[in-house]
């Protein structure tokens, strides 16, 4: 389903000041959570005009995250694949392993600013409750991951390094006990503490200012990247591709190019046994709009408009939303999304594995996947910039219990 | 004069607040429904807010949220909630009915097919916990097409620019949710309470029901003068949920309800003759 909007001469201006990108985003939470989102809204607009909180950001990504993340040329993948060629923005290898560390390091300096003395953070491969708990340790901050009972059995390596890190895991069996619901309850824990606490939502969904503020942390990555293309490469890529569930690092690379119309943008959502089954988290490519975790955006749901269960192999993309921004850029056509099956993810995973010798995430292989699929129709001195999001230590189990592969 | 201001005006003569209980429509069985909500009036509901089960209930405790999941699993619906209000109208004219939910079973339904056919069973108002002042713009002209009153909440939290709007904007009363905090929680504390309400007496011209964390008949009467409405849902969502049959759920209704009304009309000051 698709409610064609017209392009704006300005990708730049959204959202406007309720948040709102089109008719998406928005503030839809209960009446408590209206005033400590004013607050953040207020604080964030503060501290982006204060010099020295900037220049302390710069610095924590600098020499604590480790950017800037290089961009690297698969040049063997791309030969094998055959067409364009494949760059890779390695955001795996960043300090604790992917992209969500951007973003919590600046939520954590905003919950620092703003007197929190306690962080919660949901989490659903573990990506972001590991990169919440990194920065609270760093902050001296008391730390609450809220995670699936189904999401902490397929992730055990990142619920051990989240309570290595000091952090309290607690499991969420409401509902379909994934990502989903470890929102539902950090929303609930925060509207029970506003006075002291500090949410880190981890993707780019959730009431305003939260799709604006963790797209700003992540755009680092676009930032860089243009930069970088320009100086290793003489030029802007022809396409970006990203793996979309809520969709933080597919904003973080694309926002920075919106307006360079020259530059085409795929988002590769979780396609999981294939659209045509139902098990699948395809929101934009399957859904349709409707409001969740307060935003308007568009949704996996039956037709009574309750939240259906979703299925991917990766549990980062397996979300029934998506964030609002990606909504209005799919209505207005400047992003297309395109689902991958769980099939064809891993098969870009054995695929970069072997040809560049690079572990991805499994999220991180949907798009290397859409990647391989766009480049095989395109001629070799086009350039596809695929986002490496997370490195996939934390999937070997999954990926041996799939094959059948006793470790 | 729609039944909810009607009932207001009533009980504002009588000098006594509005007993209202909230029910998941559904829970614990679809069938019962009607029969428990009978079951309340006659124990002394004067409104009772019906909730429309959803999937993602963010702003409910554990009692309310697992309602939701036992109705749903029961094949609840937002099209089945409207017909049992219709059933419950067959046989109750007058005790206004506000149904609470949250806003995406509404939108999916569609916002003018919703209006309409909950004016034609019988519904009252609408209580979107989801759904602040900020953005029912949209909203607002489909409600008052079909004389839907559209009821906000408000909170410790709630600053004086929103509560002005707020109070512009209200319809049939303003439920104040006494603490910041989700349905069910044990966080009420009596003293802030009275504050926030004489406060906000001063700005909110609708009548003004209290809600969240009221479990005991002791709490509505230590409420009862600073309020016009006590709303108790989850300390009697949670005691029907041990219901065997829709006589022993309208047994458990009244048996909840009734003890509340009475300590409520004890205390209550009827007008001098």
């Amino acid at each position: 389903m698709l409610n064609a909007i017209d392009p704006p001469s300005d990708y730049f201006t959204q959202p406007d000041a309720r948040g709102h990108f089109g008719p998406y985003g928005g503030q839809f939470v209960a009446d408590t959570l209206m005033a400590p989102l004013a607050e953040l809204a207020a604080a964030y607009a503060e501290a982006q005009a204060d010099p020295t909180f900037l220049a302390e950001l710069d610095h924590d990504l600098k020499h604590y995250v480790g950017r800037p993340s290089p961009i690297y040329h698969a040049q063997r993948l791309s030969q094998q694949v055959g067409g364009a060629q494949i760059l890779l923005k390695r955001e795996d290898l960043n300090h604790t392993g992917a992209h969500k560390i951007n973003n919590t390091i600046g939520q954590g300096m905003l919950a620092r600013r703003m007197g929190k003395t306690r962080i919660i953070a949901e989490t659903g491969a573990g990506q972001h409750g590991v990169a919440s708990a990194t920065v609270a340790a760093r902050l001296g901050l008391e730390c609450v991951v809220y995670m699936g009972a189904t999401d902490i059995e397929r992730q055990s390596i990142n619920v051990f390094r989240m309570k290595l890190l000091g952090a309290t895991v607690v499991p969420v069996t409401s509902g379909s006990k994934t990502l989903k619901d470890a929102l539902n309850e950090a929303m609930r824990d925060w509207v029970s503490h506003v006075d002291h606490t500090f949410y880190i939502i981890g993707t780019v969904a959730g009431p305003h200012p939260y799709p604006m503020l963790v797209r700003d942390f992540n755009a680092v990555v676009g930032r860089e990247a243009r930069r970088q293309m320009v100086e290793q490469f003489g030029r802007l890529p022809d396409a970006l591709v990203a793996c979309v569930g809520g969709g933080s690092n597919a904003i973080g690379l694309f926002h920075p190019f919106l307006n360079d119309a020259a530059v085409a943008m795929f988002g590769a959502e979780a396609a999981g046994l294939g659209i045509a089954s139902g098990k699948h988290a395809a929101s934009l490519s399957a859904g349709r709009p409707g409001v969740l975790h307060g935003n308007r955006t568009y949704l996996l749901c039956d037709d009574d408009g309750q939240v259906t269960e979703t299925h991917s192999v990766s549990a980062g993309l397996d979300y029934p939303g998506v964030g609002p921004e990606h909504a209005w850029l799919k209505d207005t056509g400047r992003a297309s999304y395109v689902g991958i099956t769980d099939a064809e993810a891993l098969a870009a995973f054995h695929a970069l594995a072997r040809t560049e010798g690079i572990l991805a995430a499994l999220e991180s292989s949907h798009a290397v996947a859409q990647a391989m699929k766009l480049a095989r129709t395109l001629p070799n001195d086009r350039l596809i910039l695929c986002n490496l999001s997370g490195r996939g230590d934390k999937d070997v189990q999954t990926i041996a219990a799939i094959e059948g592969i006793a470790l | 004069m729609n039944r909810i201001d009607q009932r207001f005006a009533q009980l504002k003569s009588q000098r006594r607040p509005a007993l209202i209980p909230f029910v998941t429509a559904g829970d614990p069985n679809p069938a019962w429904t009607v029969d428990i909500l009978h079951a309340l009036v006659q124990a002394g509901a004067d409104l009772i807010e019906l909730g429309v089960p959803f999937s993602d209930p963010m702003a409910d405790g554990l009692v309310i949220q697992q309602a939701s999941e036992r109705a749903l699993r029961k094949g609840m619906r937002l099209e089945r909630v409207i017909a049992l209000v219709r059933s419950f109208r067959l046989t109750d004219a007058t005790t206004p009915v506000v149904l609470m939910g949250y806003l995406n079973p509404v939108e999916y339904f569609g916002w003018e097919r919703f209006a309409a056919a909950a004016r034609a069973a019988g519904i009252d108002g609408v209580l979107l916990v989801d759904c602040p002042p900020e953005e029912a713009d949209s909203v607002r002209p489909v409600l008052a097409k079909h004389r839907l009153a559209q009821i906000f909440l408000a909170s410790p939290t709630t600053t004086a620019v929103r509560l002005k709007r707020m109070a512009e904007l209200a319809q049939g009363y303003v439920y104040y949710v006494s603490f910041a905090g989700i349905t069910g929680a044990d966080q009420m504390v009596l003293a802030d309470v009275h504050q926030h309400l004489a406060a906000l007496r001063n700005v909110v011209k609708t009548p003004i029901a209290v809600g969240f964390g009221i479990k005991t008949a002791a709490q509505a009467v230590a409420l009862a003068d600073d309020a016009d409405g006590i709303v108790i849902g989850s300390a009697l969502v949670e005691k029907l949920a041990i219901a065997t049959d829709a006589k022993s759920a309208q047994q458990i209704a009244h048996e909840f309800l009734s003890p509340i009304r009475t300590a409520l009309d004890a205390v209550s000051k009827p007008q001098a003759a």
